[in-house]
């Protein structure tokens, strides 16, 4: 397959897409103000600001554990660093 | 005006409340629209709206008031947008409401049915959010590959690949059901 019908290809795809997804475009004004419910929101976690200093078992223990595994398989295996990226 | 504008961002950056709620004013209706140039449904564009002032506050002491407000706004929306998308598609998308909407649009080519059309927003659904934000906002949307690269925080040849990948996937998985575009 050559250049040329890869991107005509290409092109066909971005307008049958555009035709299935029309664009939101104009149609997007917020129809009201949205401050009381950020307020409400800043009113209900008002502690969220502050660490614990055991955050990181709560959930943030998952993100970390996947990155060493990750570091690990990248050194013991680094033919699989393009796949990852690809995958990133 | 432009010492007003960043005396306000300095206090935010100090954690006013006062500066915030200026400049919540000043951007919900930038940041609401771009989210909703994503998701495409307004209660979830309003909800990730407020999510993204949310983490902004969070995040007022990080903040370089050089680097300007609007773009780092527009960059926090896109990644609590993504944050949305890949816990709907890890939840099993309902695609039921969005496919509802699918009316033609008015210069729509005959051509294509109303069951194409179904068939490649669901296969749009489909794709790795990281490929369908950058096909969304990009393709669909039409936003400036600059504005795009800038919000993901990747290059704009990086856009082009993500762009190229989600056509791409999305063509293959249309020829799997026996559509050829």
């Amino acid at each position: 397959m050559n250049t040329h019908d890869q991107d005509h290809k290409q092109a066909l795809m971005k307008k049958l897409l555009q035709e299935a997804l029309p664009p939101v475009g104009g149609d997007t004004e917020l129809e009201h103000d949205l401050w009381p419910a950020m307020l409400m929101r800043l009113d209900a976690q008002p502690t969220a600001t502050v660490s614990s200093g055991w955050t990181w078992l709560n959930g943030a223990w998952f993100d970390r554990a996947l990155a060493a595994g990750l570091v690990v398989l990248a050194v013991l295996f680094p033919a699989s660093i393009p796949v990852l990226l690809y995958y990133l | 005006m432009q010492n007003e504008s960043s005396s306000v961002l300095n206090e935010f950056c100090r954690g006013s409340i006062d500066a915030f709620e200026t400049l919540f004013r000043q951007y919900q209706h930038l940041v609401y629209s771009w989210i909703l140039r994503i998701v495409r449904d307004p209660a979830t564009a309003e909800d990730l709206t407020i999510e993204t002032f949310w983490r902004i506050h969070q995040a007022h002491a990080r903040f370089e008031p050089v680097q300007g407000f609007e773009g780092w706004a527009r960059s926090i929306a896109t990644r609590a947008a993504l944050d949305w998308l890949r816990a709907r598609r890890a939840e099993g998308e309902q695609t039921a409401e969005v496919c509802a909407e699918l009316a033609a649009p008015a210069e729509a080519d005959a051509a294509v049915t109303a069951e194409i059309r179904l068939k490649t927003a669901l296969a749009f659904q489909h794709l790795p959010p990281k490929l369908r934000i950058a096909a969304t906002l990009a393709v669909i949307e039409e936003q400036p590959q600059k504005d795009v690269a800038a919000a993901l925080g990747i290059s704009i040849a990086a856009v082009k690949v993500r762009v190229f990948r989600a056509l791409r996937l999305l063509r293959k998985n249309l020829e799997k059901q026996g559509i050829r575009p």
